[in-house]
């Protein structure tokens, strides 16, 4: 219980992994769906970097540092094609978007 | 004792950030509670000797990421509450099952991969950061450098989509505006 090892982390990072998914599952405000994005990755990123220390191996660390890189560059992405969406159409409800059904 | 302490104080800080931000109604409260959750899970880094993964993490989220959305939601009538409908009930069953393997499978991940050597061993001499700096720059250049130049392409993708027609609402212009200017430019075009 007091010694804290790799089981505890990757506890954690599952629970946090579940909010985040509970929230895509869930929301349908789209910025809403980002945040929840950004938790799944930080959830996998806690768990890169308990296995990195455990197993003293910096190739978690390396992985961590991309997934953020890749996060840094969706949420520019992201954001941008959402401030279309929203100047278009008004609202950002993931419903609305159903324009692609062909 | 104390890294049993912090532990589960960020854990349970961490677990109620994330757990407000998917929750609530206010946009702006899932911001800032998601802000404060990005801040506690730098302190797991911190605890597991990742002192530059921390570091990073605090800089690029919740400086860049954060001030980012900050700016977007700018844009939006936040106060404005979005209808949530529930989703299909075929998704909702499928992703929990899909998630309940996922947690299978992490939880007896360690016990399969008990035997494994560490391909790139942190050295005892230098601290995290140097290490970190060691591995990136020969191991894993290649990556970084593209990493580098997909953060080039999507900084260029979020200028030219967020910046378009900046200087017009068009959530504030009549409908009829909006198709008239539309078909104009199809004319030009």
């Amino acid at each position: 219980m007091m010694q804290i090892g790799l089981t505890h982390y990757l506890v954690l990072a599952t629970i946090l992994f579940s909010i985040g998914l509970i929230g895509v599952m869930k929301r349908k405000n789209l910025l809403m769906l980002f945040f929840s994005t950004e938790i799944l990755l930080n959830a996998v990123n806690v768990g890169f970097a308990a296995i990195s220390h455990y197993y003293n191996d910096l190739t978690g660390q390396m992985f961590a540092f991309f997934i953020i890189a890749i996060a840094a560059s969706e949420v520019a992405v992201g954001l941008g094609l959402l401030i279309i969406w929203h100047k278009r159409s008004g609202n950002i409800n993931l419903d609305t978007m159903s324009s692609m059904r062909g | 004792m104390f890294e049993a302490i912090a532990f589960y104080l960020f854990a349970i800080l961490t677990i109620v950030m994330f757990y407000i931000t998917v929750t609530t109604k206010q946009a702006l409260f899932a911001l800032t509670a998601l802000a404060a959750g990005m801040i506690f899970i730098s302190a797991f880094f911190f605890m597991l000797g990742a002192d530059f993964l921390g570091v990073v993490q605090i800089i690029v989220y919740t400086g860049a990421v954060m001030a980012l959305y900050a700016f977007g939601m700018m844009f939006f009538d936040t106060t404005r509450e979005v209808k949530e409908r529930s989703g299909s009930s075929f998704i909702i069953w499928g992703l929990s099952i899909l998630s309940a393997v996922f947690t299978v499978v992490i939880f007896s991940a360690p016990i399969i991969g008990s035997k494994i050597e560490s391909l790139y061993p942190s050295i005892k001499e230098a601290t995290n950061s140097q290490s970190v700096g060691m591995v990136l720059f020969t191991k894993y250049l290649v990556p970084f450098e593209l990493a580098a130049v997909m953060l080039l392409v999507a900084m260029i993708a979020g200028i030219v989509m967020a910046g378009k027609k900046m200087d017009r609402s068009l959530t504030l212009m009549r409908e009829e505006d909006i198709l008239a200017e539309e078909v104009n430019r199809k004319v030009i075009l």
